[in-house]
Order: C-alpha cells, then structure tokens, then sequence
C-alpha cells in the first residue's frame, strides 16, 4: 500500500508543479498590458505631430523608450551569450549607448507614421508575458500587424519585443549587436564605441 | 515544351525535398558565400542604379499619375493571384482577388484607380512559391537571387512559375504589352522609393547580408502561417526559468 501511497503523492505533486507552470504567474492584467501600448502609442504619434527636428524628435523617442521599454533585458538579450563574459561597467555603458541607438535607427522609420494610426486589435496572455495584437494604418499601405510583447519580468510592466509582420525585433538587434562584435573581434568595448554612432 | 518539363521536374524535385526534410525555423544557408556575392552586386546595383532612379522617378512623376501606375500594375496581378489561390485549394481568396480585378479594371478606369481598396476589399498577394508551401514543400536553403534578391529554394522555382504563368499576356498586343512592362517597372521604383528608410536601414547595418535575410524568412514564414518555434521569452534565456 505505501507503494501506491507514494506514487499518489507523487502524481499529486506533479500535478501540483504542472499546475503552477501552466497558471501563468501575472500580476498584471491584460487590460493594462493594453493600456500600456496604447499609452506608448500615444506618446510617439504626439513626437511625431510635433513637428520638432529630427535630432530632438530621436532624443524624446529615447526618453519614450527608456521609459516604456525593458530596456536592460533588450539590450542584454541582443548581446547574447558575450554579455556573460561583460564587466557590469561594460554593461551599464554597453546599455545606455543601446537605448541611443535604438532610438536613432527606429526614430528614422517612423517618419512613415506620419498621418498613420496604430489600432489595438486585443490581448492574450502567452507563457508570462502579454501579446496586444495591433494594426498599423499607413496613408498609402496596406494595413499590417505589429504585435507588442509586454512582461513584469523587470518588475515592472514594460514592453521587451514586437513583431512587424512577423520580423521579430530581439532577433533582429541580436544579429546586429553580434555583427558589431565580430566586425570588432569580440572586444566589447570597441563593440559599444561603434554603437555609439550606429543607428 | 522542354522547358516545361523542365519546370515539372524542378518542382517535383523540390516537392520532393520538401517531404525529406522537416518543417523548420532555423536559417538554413549552405550557400551563404555565393548568396553573400550576390548580395554584394545587389546592393552595388541598388547604390548605383536602382536607389537614385526610384528617387529620381518619384520626384518627378506627379503623385496621382505614380500612385495610378502602381495601381494599375497591382491590379494586373490578380488574374495570376487567383490562379493560384484556385491551385492552393483556396476559393475564398480567389473569388476575392477575381472581384478586385473586375471592380478595378470596370469602374476604375482600367485599374488606375484601386477602386477595391477604397471600398476596404485589398485582396492579399500571393504567388507560386506559396502555392508550392500549400502543397506540402518546404522552403529549402536560403538564396539570394542576383537583382531579385532574398529567396529561398522554394520560392525561385516559384517565381519561375509565376513568371511563366500569365493569365493576362496572352490577351494582349505588342503596345499593350510593352504599357504593361513599363507599369510594373513603375509601380517597383515607387516601391523602393516609398520603403527608402526601411531598405536603407538595412543596407546601413553591420551585416546588411544577414539582416535582409532575418527579415525576408521571418517575413514570408509570418505570411505562409508558419509559427517560429525558437523561444520569443528573453527572461527565460537570460535569468533562467524562474
């Protein structure tokens, strides 16, 4: 009987640990996942409205991306498996040049926004992050999605990747960053110089 | 007639290899050296011709004429679209690019005026290599093409096909056909001058070779419906499954 006792215990307890894997641990709803898209959203349509400069149009898409994006696990994450052997020095450099970078290569793109709207179609939770699920609306293009990945893996609710039409942006900055480096023989600090005026 | 064996045994064959190997997302790229080459010329020729040309075309050509030209070229796509959708089994498409097609050409002036987008019907493109991922072939190594650039084994047979299947040509006389050439050289230099900031952006990375790449598989896979199985969770690669 202890035989069948254990195998009970031990079934319940697997049922138990597949139960909490599966319950996905989100604090956060979907609601506001949403609301945090529409808000970044908003946000960038208003840069873009302002008519201001290029150069001080980049500066507030850096300061919008800084504050709606998981900024450090997008940076570390295009570094791949080199920001192991990075010092934490390099890292924190490595990461405010990224966020400058960022906003400098996507800042140009948005130049076709003008005139355009972002929908938001809905959200689901995926795993332990949020997928809100939009539409892009360009004068004179067919609409297309841009899904936006919201997690509270920071602590806090920030976006960390999208999709425009199925072109993935982790994917697509880690394939850069490692270009970067191996244009740079794997030195990183050569790597974080060249970042600092790509884009 | 040889040729068209020789289209049969080249889609065969890739049918074929499609049943060996198995649906994947990875890159496969056993020719990236060659491909690599013929991403050098391609940009070279972008740089020197076909960037300050589409340019050049945009400026000059007043933008209602350039966006009827481009209609115009679009709307000649359709004929073939529906073939294919007919050939991937999917009616429902076909019937809707064959509408667009009739609504365009009828009381759009002959396709200068997308009459069907306006009225919210754009039919999506779609093409043989779509047909062929329909049927069951998979895409094969990564290629890309010298002037037509990124593509994979799958789709240049397909573009082989598309290029030889031409629903509308047979109908058309020397002039017509010449108008309808013109049209699409058109509507592809008002293309690569409307995505300027995007090709630009790829052109101007670190590795332009392996970017255009990412985007063009990414791309037609998201087209095709084929779900990435590569982990999109960069907290569970980066701090563990916690």
């Amino acid at each position: 009987m202890a035989k069948s006792n254990i195998t009970r215990r031990a079934i319940l307890g697997a049922m138990a640990a597949t139960s909490f894997c599966i319950a996905p641990v989100l604090a956060a709803s979907n609601k506001q996942a949403e609301e945090l898209v529409i808000q970044l959203v908003g946000e960038i349509n208003a840069i873009i409205a302002s008519g201001k400069s290029e150069s001080a149009m980049i500066r507030e898409f850096e300061r919008v991306f800084t504050r709606y994006a998981d900024v450090s696990t997008i940076a570390r994450y295009a570094m791949g498996t080199d920001s192991r052997r990075a010092s934490d020095a390099q890292l924190s450099r490595y990461t405010k040049e990224f966020s400058g970078y960022m906003a400098r290569k996507y800042g140009k793109q948005f130049r076709k926004f003008v005139g355009g709207k972002i929908e938001v179609n809905g959200s689901k939770p995926v795993k332990k992050y949020y997928e809100i699920s939009t539409t892009a609306k360009l004068n004179g293009e067919a609409p297309f999605e841009v899904l936006f990945l919201v997690s509270e893996g920071s602590g806090e609710l920030l976006f960390f990747n999208m999709f425009i039409e199925g072109i993935n942006l982790l994917l697509s900055e880690r394939t850069e960053i490692g270009a970067l480096l191996d244009k740079n023989r794997g030195n990183i600090d050569n790597m974080i110089a060249d970042l600092a005026k790509a884009g | 007639m040889t040729t068209f064996k020789h289209l049969l045994a080249l889609i065969a064959s890739s049918l074929i290899a499609g049943c060996s190997t198995p649906q994947d997302t990875a890159i496969n790229d056993p020719y990236e050296r060659t491909n690599r080459e013929a991403h050098a010329f391609n940009k070279a020729v972008d740089k020197v011709a076909l960037k300050p040309i589409a340019q050049e075309y945009a400026n000059i050509m007043p933008d209602p004429l350039e966006k009827g030209i481009s209609n115009f070229a679009t709307n000649l796509s359709y004929p073939a679209d529906m073939v294919n959708y007919l050939l991937q089994g999917n009616l429902g498409e076909a019937m809707y690019s064959g509408n667009a097609f009739i609504l365009n050409t009828v009381f759009g002036l002959g396709g200068l005026f997308d009459v069907a987008s306006a009225n919210g019907a754009r039919p999506r493109g779609t093409d043989f290599g779509e047909t062929m991922a329909r049927w069951g072939a998979t895409e094969g190594p990564y290629v890309e093409l010298l002037l037509l650039g990124p593509s994979t084994q799958r789709d240049a047979v397909g573009k082989i096909v598309d290029f030889a299947l031409d629903p509308i040509g047979p109908l058309l006389g020397a002039n017509e056909r010449q108008a309808v050439q013109s049209a699409s050289i058109g509507a592809g230099l008002s293309s690569r001058a409307q995505y300027n900031d995007m090709i630009e952006g790829v052109y101007n990375s670190a590795d332009s070779y392996a970017q255009a790449r990412l985007y063009y598989l990414q791309n037609r896979r998201y087209t095709l419906g084929i779900k990435e199985t590569q982990s999109d969770d960069p907290f569970e690669e980066l701090y563990g499954e916690k």
